[in-house]
């Protein structure tokens, strides 16, 4: 079910209305602007601006194609995202290799203004377009013994060429907990402003899960378990002191190397100012009962 | 040959060096406002100056084995070189403290508990005193503790280069390689100096 979660900003913010949905998603779209249009109003206007679309794009930690920063604008464009599916394995009734061209087809295409805050200490506004994890998982019937969703990035070492240095373990792999999976915040991301997905940024599908640091919206996703044990996640795998499971965004918990207190907006040239880092990434209020008693210092 | 690039060499003013090397910062400031690094130039410039900085710092430190077992001759671009490193460093310092972080509380903060940024910050203070002694009234005064106390050059680089493999994320050569590369110029300093004419001693080499 769509539109469980209602964006503080209006389509309109972003991008005209006719022009946020991609031809691809159009027909599945259709359904989804029918609702909105009937959907409550945007509550209070938020000062959230979108951060340019030509930043988004040429400002990405995405090491299967390089370490630095404009690496992957410069050697995305070598990935190859058709045909593209998901294999959907482990706890589920209807496993199996799902083509996205199907997926799509039953999915409503939303947008969702989102902050994006990455571990480094530095964020962005992103206006993505996409479907509820939720609404994926449901299609496969998730099995009552799964607690935990494993995903897995596409390994092509030819067209992901930062894959052939050892920087980390390949394929790179990310997870969730169920109840995290399942929150009408995650989403399954298959474009932004309204186009799709930039390979730069993921595509043809990623994850975005708002209140968490950057690097467990995993890109470039084909495969997905599910699971009753936690699984390893490569940051974590990588550098365990550094990078938990959790890795929910919080101004109280430092990273090792620098503090997570404040983040500089990424687009304002050199004197841009930093900003407060919100707890939760700013959806405290939507997410917070998820961690009831638990101790987030030490499941960083 | 040889002779006639020495003699090249040692023609280039020491005004010169500096004019060039000041050029390359005022480059990244002016790339910075044009878009030229991208859309993040304060990372950017961090990046670069931290970078280039080393660079220049192992360049000083080249000078000494390449005389030795070459005969290139850089000896009277030393000064300036490692002059120009330090005026890198320094502002790899100061846009991180300004422009990066630019809460003054955070720097503190960051100073005190941050491993890298103290092993760079030690490495900065060594450059220091090196960078303003490097003048002709100093090496008069100070004699031959002039000689001793630049030799802490080779301190500072290596934790220079330490510094760079603490602040990577995930596993990269490069920084390995600086850090082998200096720690190699210090190794063969420590070659003993009378013999190393000797044929078997140069193969060893
Ligand atoms: C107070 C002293 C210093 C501070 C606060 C400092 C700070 C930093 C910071 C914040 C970074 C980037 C880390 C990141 O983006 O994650 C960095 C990188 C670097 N620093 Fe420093 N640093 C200091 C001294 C030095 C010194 C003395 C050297 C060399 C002799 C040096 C060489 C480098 C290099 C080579 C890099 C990596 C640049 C790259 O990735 O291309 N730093 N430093």
């Amino acid at each position: 079910m769509a539109h469980r979660w209602t964006n503080d900003l209006t389509h309109d913010d972003v991008t005209p209305k006719s022009a946020y949905l991609n031809r691809r998603q159009l027909m599945a779209g259709m359904a989804g602007l029918g609702l909105a249009a009937l959907a409550p109003k945007a509550q209070a206007a938020s000062d959230l601006t979108p951060t340019d679309f030509d930043v988004i794009t040429q400002y990405n930690n995405f090491y299967e194609f390089g370490t630095g920063k404009e690496d992957p604008a410069k050697h995305a464009h070598r990935l190859t995202t058709q045909p593209w599916s998901i294999k959907i394995d482990g706890m589920v009734d209807r496993p199996g290799d799902y083509a996205l061209s199907d997926i799509l087809s039953k999915m409503t295409i939303e947008e969702r203004l989102y902050r994006f805050r990455c571990v480094e200490a530095w964020s962005m506004v992103v206006p993505w377009n996409g479907f509820e994890l939720k609404d994926l998982l449901d299609l496969a019937g998730v099995q009552s013994s799964a607690k935990y969703v494993a995903f897995e990035t596409l390994y092509r070492p030819d067209e992901m060429i930062g894959q052939k240095s050892p920087f980390l373990d390949w394929p790179y792999v990310e997870g969730l907990r169920l109840d995290e999976a399942n929150h009408p915040l995650t989403l399954m991301a298959t474009g932004l402003y309204g186009k799709d997905m930039p390979k730069q940024n993921g595509a043809p599908i990623r994850l975005v899960v708002p209140w968490k640091y950057g690097f467990k919206s995993i890109k470039s996703i084909v495969r997905i378990t599910l699971t009753d044990k936690e699984p390893p996640t490569s940051w974590n795998k990588s550098i365990p002191g550094e990078y938990g499971f959790y890795s929910n965004v919080n101004p109280e918990v430092d990273h090792p190397r620098w503090s997570q207190a404040s983040e500089r907006p990424i687009g304002g040239g050199f004197f841009a100012k930093r900003i407060p880092t919100l707890k939760f990434n700013g959806y405290e209020k939507e997410v917070a009962s998820l961690y009831d008693g638990m101790d987030l210092r030490k499941n960083y | 040959m040889i002779n006639t690039l020495n003699t090249l060499v040692r023609k280039v003013p020491n005004w010169l060096l500096y004019l060039v090397g000041a050029t390359y910062p005022a480059w990244l400031l002016y790339a910075g406002f044009t878009g030229g690094l991208g859309v993040d130039p304060v990372k950017a410039m961090e990046h670069a100056l931290g970078k280039v900085g080393l660079q220049v710092l192992i360049a000083v430190l080249l000078i000494s084995p390449l005389r030795r077992f070459t005969k290139f001759n850089f000896l009277s671009w030393r000064r300036a070189l490692g002059v120009i490193a330090f005026f890198y460093i320094l502002l790899h310092f100061l846009v991180w403290m300004v422009l990066d972080v630019q809460i003054i509380s955070q720097v503190k903060a960051d100073i005190l508990k941050r491993p890298y940024i103290i092993v760079g910050m030690i490495s900065l203070l060594i450059l220091l005193p090196l960078a303003l002694t490097s003048n002709n009234l100093s090496i008069r005064k100070l004699g031959p503790r002039w000689r001793k106390l630049h030799k802490m050059t080779y301190l500072a680089v290596a934790l220079g280069g330490v510094h760079y493999i603490m602040q990577t994320k995930g596993f990269e050569y490069e920084p390995y390689i600086y850090l082998a590369v200096v720690l190699g110029l210090i190794a063969i300093r420590k070659l003993p100096k009378k013999r190393a004419g000797h044929p078997a001693k140069r193969q060893a080499a």
